[in-house]
């Protein structure tokens, strides 16, 4: 086994090299793309009053975040949760700087957002044709079509996309999912035009090695420049994850505040990765992020009163002086 | 091209598992001896190398170690497991002796403040001490690990000088101990201050004689445990089912749960010699001992009723 010797490293070269991946250095900035007010919230049982959305954007726009996902543009039957988006894009207070994509998983959603302000949308395909099946109802290829008229339609009006891939790294129904799949997927949305594709590991099954293999094939066909990892915490991995995604040239990491939103797919089980310990990490290791984390930790305790639940941040709970 | 890994990782990383001493110890509910045994009973069934079954310290100071010899008398010791107890000084040392110990353990810090107000004494004096024992120890060829706590940090000092760790832990090596365990005592350390502290250590003493222990306090262990093992480290200290909350942080977490560590070992492919799903039945009982939740995920994800209990195992 070849241990790592760091012989003739000066103190401050020492940091670039924990880092160093085919020479590679850590990056010195991160973007954090916080996703609690969207995909955590949705994920939440509790319905959450419009002001209260609004207040905790707010706030979080406060906390120096450069990308908060204000809504989601589904048919409220579905989400019930994001039935308000409407209001809640028009009742934030926009920070300059800052973006705030919404999702459109259609044509129609898309018209929505943009006739509501929505400067930029984001999109979702899975990289498991059953979970397609069983999530929107139809094939990977169905949906990636359904996509082509939202990037076509976004690139018209001056609208950045998003593209987002589930199942990166494991599927509830399928089990293993190839890197490959994940690859062509991404690959896809990226010629569509998405500007940066976020990989998901939906019920966080991943781990450092299978995040490292996944990582090397999709930068295969998208510039990692253009990559994001989004790791959920179910199995206590993410931040490892997020690590080694760090280490093979990844900068943008997407977490929620306070960590919330559930499994779905596991009762009581811990979904979305905290922005707090991400952002702990992140600073721990010199990373800039642009990021207050008082602030920020604000945000999540405001969020887990209103919601009337424990956060799910581990920076937040031994901070915590009760 | 760009390689997918250019750190190696080790074949094998052995677990010491410190549940039944510093996770109970930690924990605030009193545990009946019995159930305590048939803890670290079942822990033996789950391919867990190293136990660390109690303390022989006075039982004044640590009320829920008070029966460490019970404990220590009646567990059914198996041939592939060592049975590590902790022992503070000789008086310690002998009690553990005369109980059947064939493994002991002694603590030092890297903090002198943590020191004194931990154990009432400078570090030196603390090493003065652990000498007596370690020597004894040496004469009738019972192996001695170390512990350096707030490699990463101090409650009272703030952060530490990594060359201050490497210090107290080449003083721990060269008197005799086998092993030195770096432990992150209030879990504020991030891979950046842990690979610094390892650049240090191993100038002094080689990676296949130090372990780490990593809290979770901040969600920061297991990317601590990636970093270390990156660094050439293979011992890893968990705690089954993330048992022992920090005493300096109030209903914060403490140690890393063994099952997560697992999880990840298991699905990079690095072999244990553990049975996961032993681990977890092994943490369900104690936390219905103790009748709290379990702060391991995996053990949260994998619980009744969860379909990731009827997933497709992509990792065991």
């Amino acid at each position: 086994v070849r241990v790592f010797s760091f012989f003739n490293v000066s103190p401050v070269q020492w940091l670039v090299q924990v880092g160093a991946s085919a020479g590679k250095a850590l990056p010195q900035r991160v973007k954090i793309v916080e996703v609690g007010p969207r995909d955590g919230l949705q994920n939440e049982k509790t319905l959450v009053p419009t002001e209260v959305k609004i207040h905790l954007i707010d706030m979080l726009s406060e906390a120096g975040l450069p990308v908060i996902e204000a809504t989601s543009f589904v048919s409220p039957e579905w989400v019930p949760q994001m039935a308000d988006q409407v209001e809640v894009m028009k009742g934030i207070n926009r920070r300059p700087g800052v973006s705030y994509p919404v999702l459109t998983p259609n044509l129609k959603g898309f018209q929505a957002a943009v006739k509501a302000g929505a400067a930029e949308v984001a999109i979702f395909g899975a990289a498991s044709e059953l979970f397609s099946k069983k999530n929107i109802n139809c094939s990977v290829d169905e949906s990636l079509q359904r996509f082509e008229e939202v990037t076509k339609a976004a690139k018209e009006a001056g609208v950045r996309v998003r593209g987002y891939v589930s199942c990166v790294l494991g599927c509830p129904y399928e089990g293993q999912v190839s890197p490959d799949k994940v690859a062509q997927v991404a690959k896809r949305l990226y010629s569509m035009g998405c500007y940066e594709i976020s990989l998901g590991d939906t019920i966080g099954v991943g781990t450092p090695g299978g995040m490292a293999e996944l990582l090397e094939a999709v930068s295969r066909e998208v510039p990692v420049d253009a990559l994001a990892v989004h790791c959920h915490d179910t199995y206590g991995q993410a931040l490892a994850n997020i690590l080694i995604a760090l280490q093979m040239g990844i900068s943008v990491v997407d977490s929620s505040v306070a960590g919330l939103g559930g499994c779905p797919y596991a009762q009581g089980a811990s979904g979305n990765v905290a922005t707090e310990d991400v952002v702990y990490m992140l600073h721990g290791l010199g990373i800039q992020t642009g990021v207050d984390l008082p602030k920020l930790m604000d945000a999540g305790a405001f969020i887990c009163r209103s919601l009337n639940r424990k956060t799910s941040s581990k920076v937040a709970q031994a901070t915590c002086k009760l | 091209v760009l390689l997918a890994l250019t750190h190696e990782y080790p074949e094998y990383v052995k677990i010491v598992e410190v549940g039944p001493r510093d996770g109970l110890q930690n924990e605030k509910e009193m545990v009946p001896t019995g159930v305590k045994i048939q803890l670290i009973d079942m822990l033996s069934e789950t391919g867990l190398p190293v136990i660390e079954a109690t303390s022989f310290v006075s039982s004044k100071w640590v009320p829920q170690m008070a029966d460490h010899t019970e404990v220590l008398q009646a567990i059914h010791r198996s041939s592939h497991v060592r049975y590590p107890v902790l022992t503070p000084n000789m008086h310690g040392f002998q009690d553990a002796v005369a109980a059947g110990a064939t493994e002991v353990a002694v603590f030092g810090s890297a903090s002198e403040t943590f020191s004194r107000k931990n154990i009432n004494c400078s570090i030196d004096e603390s090493i003065l001490r652990f000498e007596e024992v370690i020597c004894t120890a040496k004469q009738r060829q019972i192996p001695v690990r170390g512990y350096v706590s707030c490699a990463l940090g101090c409650p009272y000092e703030g952060p530490i000088e990594s060359t201050k760790v490497a210090e107290v832990v080449k003083r721990l090596y060269e008197l005799g101990c086998y092993e030195v365990s770096l432990g992150d005592t209030i879990g504020v350390g991030t891979p950046g201050s842990m690979a610094k502290m390892l650049h240090s250590v191993k100038k002094e003493v080689p990676s296949s004689a130090l372990a780490v222990h990593c809290h979770d306090t901040y969600g920061q262990a297991l990317a601590n445990i990636l970093t270390a093992l990156q660094m050439g480290i293979c011992t890893v200290d968990s705690s089954v089912a993330g048992l022992g909350g920090c005493p300096y942080a109030q209903g914060a977490s403490g140690n890393v749960s063994t099952e997560d560590v697992l999880y990840m070992l298991h699905g990079m492919g690095i072999k244990t010699g553990v049975d996961l799903s032993k681990v977890i039945e092994a943490g369900d009982f104690i936390c219905k001992a103790l009748n709290r939740k379990t702060n391991s995920k995996v053990a949260q994800a994998r619980g009744d009723n969860s379909m990731h209990c009827r997933m497709k195992k992509i990792n065991t």
